[in-house]
């Protein structure tokens, strides 16, 4: 059994790394509140963009000269992937999560005997997947410099992604990130955006506005696309945000709780060895005297 | 107010601007500026950089500086995408002699795109005109 010095050592740094967790708790309380502020904020401009496309897909009439990064090649063969995790860790199953899920797609994709490319966005992947998937990475990207997110960011990882797409690099690329339902629930999410899905199309009365174009419908699409592109990323990294704050919190609520009741346990487990000293020191005493 | 429309200016990052009773918006649209009035025929159309001019109810006139965007109008309604805008009242000189500096050198580098290129131009011409007043 543990002496009565190390037991009490043991509760203090329990203790301290209580005090850590909850500290931290704190901060991502408050960091979350913003995070979660600026991802409403930013659903407009996504969800705006989304329907002018949507418009503008049904304005053109012959999709076959529609731009690539909205048809596709035409192949599926070569497919990147874009992981965006975080840069920080203590987040719980935050990044696992994403993972998870990217590493269940990669399967499936070189099981198909297709070309995989990967792009990770946040230091954090990265560190997760050099060890089985090192030679699929193409590219990494990490933040950690900048503060908040910002749009500008985005638009980096676009143009490398649209650059890469005018090299023919790949075909089909997916994006992988958290999508932030509420504190304790953040969805791993996979979406396609190039080329784009249209499945979520959803036909409602305003597509019967005849809608004029000026320029042309090609061009304001071959010039929209590369935006929607930086907008899903942008939208992304805020959702990501968002849930990383999130699941930091509740994490770090559990590690406090998990805490508290260890330095409990510690403490009878103090207090009883202290007993039994005690005791043994009586009997002792008691049992020399009898002695005599 | 009858002749007024719905003006509704979003960035990426936060809803920019919002009004209900905007009389007349000037665009810079890519083949030209573009004036808005109630019940304007539903288009969609980009921007090249230049001035966005508002003039609201109480006949007062705001005007911004964009970079770029997409413009619709709809039911009344005009919707500006945008990633770079900025309220001319707050922007100093310094700020726009930057932006002017760094559009200088990107005019400088030659393998662009011919439409890159205009827009270049047209930003320049657009910050240098600031600059001077």
């Amino acid at each position: 059994m543990a002496s009565l010095d190390d037991l009490k050592k043991r509760i203090s740094s329990v203790k301290s790394t209580q005090k850590i967790t909850k500290a931290m708790k704190m901060v991502a309380a408050a960091k979350l509140r913003r995070a979660q502020e600026n991802a409403e904020k930013g659903r407009p401009y996504s969800e705006k963009m989304n329907n002018i496309i949507l418009n503008l897909l049904d304005g053109i009439s012959d999709k076959e000269t529609a731009p690539k990064l909205l048809i596709g090649t035409g192949e599926e063969k070569i497919h990147l992937c874009v992981v965006m995790t975080s840069d920080r860790g203590l987040c719980g199953g935050f990044n696992s999560n994403i993972i998870k899920k990217a590493k269940s797609y990669f399967k499936k994709i070189l099981n198909d005997n297709k070309t995989l490319k990967i792009i990770t966005v946040g230091s954090k992947g990265y560190d997760q997947l050099k060890r089985t998937y090192k030679d699929y990475i193409i590219e990494k990207i990490s933040f950690k410099e900048s503060k908040n997110i910002n749009y500008f960011d985005s638009d980096k990882v676009g143009k490398i992604i649209i650059d890469k797409f005018k090299k023919k690099e790949f075909d089909v690329c997916t994006i992988f990130y958290n999508q932030f339902k509420n504190v304790i629930t953040q969805i791993p999410q996979e979406q396609q955006i190039i080329p784009l899905k249209s499945s979520e199309e959803k036909k409602d009365s305003s597509f019967e506005d005849n809608y004029e174009f000026e320029p042309e419908e090609d061009e304001i699409l071959s010039n929209l696309l590369p935006k929607n592109i930086s907008t899903q990323i942008f939208k992304a990294m805020l959702e990501n945000s968002a849930s990383e704050q999130g699941s930091r919190m509740t994490a770090m609520d559990n590690a406090t709780r998990n805490a508290g009741e260890m330095v409990d346990k510690l403490t009878i487990q103090y207090n009883r060895s202290r007993q039994a000293a005690i005791t043994k020191e009586l009997i002792e005493i008691i049992s020399g005297a009898e002695s005599l | 107010m009858s002749n007024s429309f719905k003006l509704e200016i979003v960035n990426p990052e936060k809803s920019f601007l919002s009004k209900e009773d905007a009389i007349e918006v000037v665009v810079p649209a890519f083949e030209g500026d573009m004036g808005f009035l109630k019940d304007h025929i539903s288009i969609i159309s980009f921007l090249k950089p230049g001035l966005l001019r508002v003039i609201d109810g109480t006949a007062t006139e705001e005007t911004y500086y964009v970079e770029d965007g997409i413009i619709e109008f709809k039911n009344n309604c005009l919707s500006v995408l945008t990633s770079n805008i900025f309220d001319i009242k707050k922007m100093d000189k310094n700020k726009i002699r930057d932006i002017l500096t760094e559009a200088e050198k990107d005019s400088q580098n030659n393998d662009i795109s011919d439409q890159a290129k205009y827009l270049i131009d047209q930003k320049i011409e657009v910050l240098k005109s600031l600059t001077l007043n």
